[in-house]
């Protein structure tokens, strides 16, 4: 009988503890390479560009071109290094990471080894459910993307069978900062939602920076996920593995969860686990054998000979911490405590990804509850059913002229989210919507009691009722007010007429 | 001391094709290479940092500003094969590192 591909989840983490690492690549969005001066696709102006029309001599390596440092990469790597709580080196050097690959022509990678620009750092995560984790990070160093082969022929279109590839060093020379934890213990059976968890506060970052665009599916930001799982009570390190091509947050914890259950599987069943890279297909949600590690990953690093080392003054690191932004959890923290939201309400604007957006309604001077309960609600889903980005469909100064209109009584709930939809039909603004839709709550109280009279009259039992002390009768009532009304009435004012007049 | 494995091996990594008799040719030269270098550290002592380069020279950059790039004909002029614009290589059963 074949063995199970993959042991069931909770069993897994009852007999082995996840034990992560975590490389994270993040592409700069400065408006040059790293090297040369062609302009560089990670840079919002550039992205969209014919194959190979963004290299120079250097891109390609070609003899007599010599690289030149990129100073805003520089400046870019040592903002985020402070961000990630990492230390400057007074000192750093590029290296020469030497393989032979088409993806860089000129048989090496410029990279750093031994002299990272930064290093000994720290992040804090949060879980779903408001728990920390604090990752700790080994180094933040600079280096070159590489270029974009496409392989061609084969089945699939996928290197193995291919006739051959096609190559575009439109990315060659693209600024990297890869950061790479330090081995995380202690995740238990988090571990998946922790390194979406990590990704995700790694991209806040870079965001919150202005460095890199941080788009995943565009490769702006790339995750190598290492795991191994070491038996309980046995103290000892498991066989990594180390996942690829993982393109987005959901993938990040969707492959450990497989990585996990698979490695258990293999190690229950007395096998053992293979050191090599894995490839995760998002299409199948499994992970693939890529290329064993061997003798071929000696690359033979050396410091580059072309560049000089990187030795920024104190005064620039003290210029570049001065001016970080707030850290992403920190941030988190100050906003949860002045809104007095709840953990699973402000976890709720996070997971959403509108936190910018309630932040802005309530600056534009919505209350935090009810910026919080438009964005996540009715425009939420209207945005869902559009299959459009919420933040695209309305804007806060909008959701925040839309609360006030319901606080000073123009508008119910049940007609605000008329107002809404015309708002974002591109109507107006919301108070012109209620003025050519004419949704207004009708606030004179001489068309609300003349109805009132009419429902009174045409059903006395209730009438009977309510004067009976049944107050919970009016509801019949109401509810034919406000029919009446077109919904256009304030419940509780039309109750409080209700009572009176039947009353009376 | 230079072992005729390990040049071998580096032979492999740089793809350089040697016969048995110039591996053992070049474990003797670079042997004494190696030992010749090595007798700087007798002299060096342990307050001379290493260096990578004669001239303590730092800071060389530029300002990030997008210049003249190499037009599509340029980029592919000396390349054995192109498939349009792209550049054209034999399936490699390797994978980016």
């Amino acid at each position: 009988m074949a063995k199970p591909e993959l042991m069931d989840y909770d069993k897994a983490i009852e007999l082995f503890e996840p034990v992560l690492g975590f490389e994270v690549h993040v592409e700069l969005n400065t408006r040059s390479k790293m090297f040369s001066d062609a302009p560089n696709p990670a840079h919002p102006d550039f992205h969209v560009a014919e194959a190979n029309t963004q290299i120079t001599p250097v891109d390609l390596g070609l003899p007599g071109s010599l690289p030149v440092v990129n100073e805003e990469a520089i400046k870019y790597s040592i903002s985020l290094g402070l961000a990630l709580g990492c230390s400057i080196a007074p000192s750093s050097r590029f290296a020469r990471k030497n393989y032979f690959y088409p993806d860089l022509a000129k048989n090496y990678q410029i990279s750093q080894f031994d002299e990272p620009i930064a290093f000994d750092g720290n992040v804090e995560v949060e879980l779903a459910d408001g728990r920390t984790f604090q990752i700790p990070i080994e180094r933040a160093h600079m280096e070159e993307d590489a270029g974009k082969l496409t392989h061609v022929g084969g089945a699939t279109g996928r290197i193995q069978g291919a006739e051959y590839s096609l190559v575009d060093y439109n990315r060659a020379g693209v600024p990297l900062v890869e950061i790479v934890t330090n081995i995380i213990y202690g995740a238990e059976g988090d571990a998946p939602e922790l390194a979406k968890a990590y990704v995700s506060a790694i991209r806040d970052i870079v965001v919150s920076l202005g460095i890199s665009e941080a788009r995943m599916e565009r490769g702006n930001l790339r995750c190598d996920a290492n795991i191994s799982l070491s038996p309980r009570g046995s103290g000892k390190l498991g066989t990594r593995t180390e996942t690829k091509n993982v393109n987005s947050l959901r993938s990040v914890e969707r492959a450990i969860r497989y990585e996990i259950q698979r490695q258990a599987a293999i190690l229950a069943g007395g096998g053992t686990i293979i050191q090599e890279t894995r490839h995760w297909h998002e299409d199948t949600g499994r992970t693939s054998a890529g290329r064993p590690k061997s003798d071929a990953d000696d690359y033979r690093y050396f410091p580059e000979p072309d560049l000089l080392p990187v030795e920024p003054s104190t005064q620039l690191i003290e210029e570049l911490r001065a001016a970080l932004p707030e850290p992403p959890a920190v941030r988190h923290r100050r906003l949860k405590e002045s809104w007095g939201f709840t953990d699973l309400e402000f976890q709720d604007v996070v997971n959403s990804g509108l936190l910018v957006e309630v932040e802005a309604t309530v600056t534009a001077g919505a209350s935090a509850q009810q910026a919080r309960k438009w964005w996540t609600g009715e425009i939420a889903r209207l945005a869902n059913a559009a299959g459009e980005d919420a933040a695209t469909l309305v804007s806060p100064q909008q959701v925040a002229n839309l609360v006030a209109l319901i606080d000073d009584g123009t508008l119910t709930d049940r007609l605000a989210r008329q107002v809404l939809e015309g708002v974002i039909a591109g109507e107006g603004t919301p108070a012109e919507v209620v003025e050519s839709r004419g949704l207004a709550v009708v606030s004179d109280d001489t068309a609300l009691i003349a109805a009132i009279d009419d429902a009174l009259a045409s059903q006395p039992d209730v009438l009977a009722k309510i004067r009976d002390g049944k107050v919970q009768a009016a509801g019949a009532v109401i509810g034919a007010v406000m029919k009446a009304m077109r919904g256009q009435a304030d419940a509780a004012r039309v109750r409080e007429l209700v009572l009176e007049r039947a009353n009376a | 001391m230079i072992t005729t494995e390990q040049v071998a091996h580096l032979a492999n990594l740089a793809r350089i094709a040697l016969t048995p008799a110039e591996i053992d040719k070049l474990t003797g030269e670079l042997g004494t290479i190696v030992d010749s270098i090595a007798k700087v550290s007798e002299v060096a002592g342990p307050d001379v940092p290493a260096t990578s380069h004669p001239i303590r020279l730092v800071n060389v950059s530029r300002p990030d500003v997008p210049g003249a790039t190499l037009s599509t004909e340029e980029a592919l002029a000396g390349a054995p094969e192109h498939d349009g614009a792209r550049f054209k290589v034999s399936a490699i059963l390797g994978e980016e590192q």
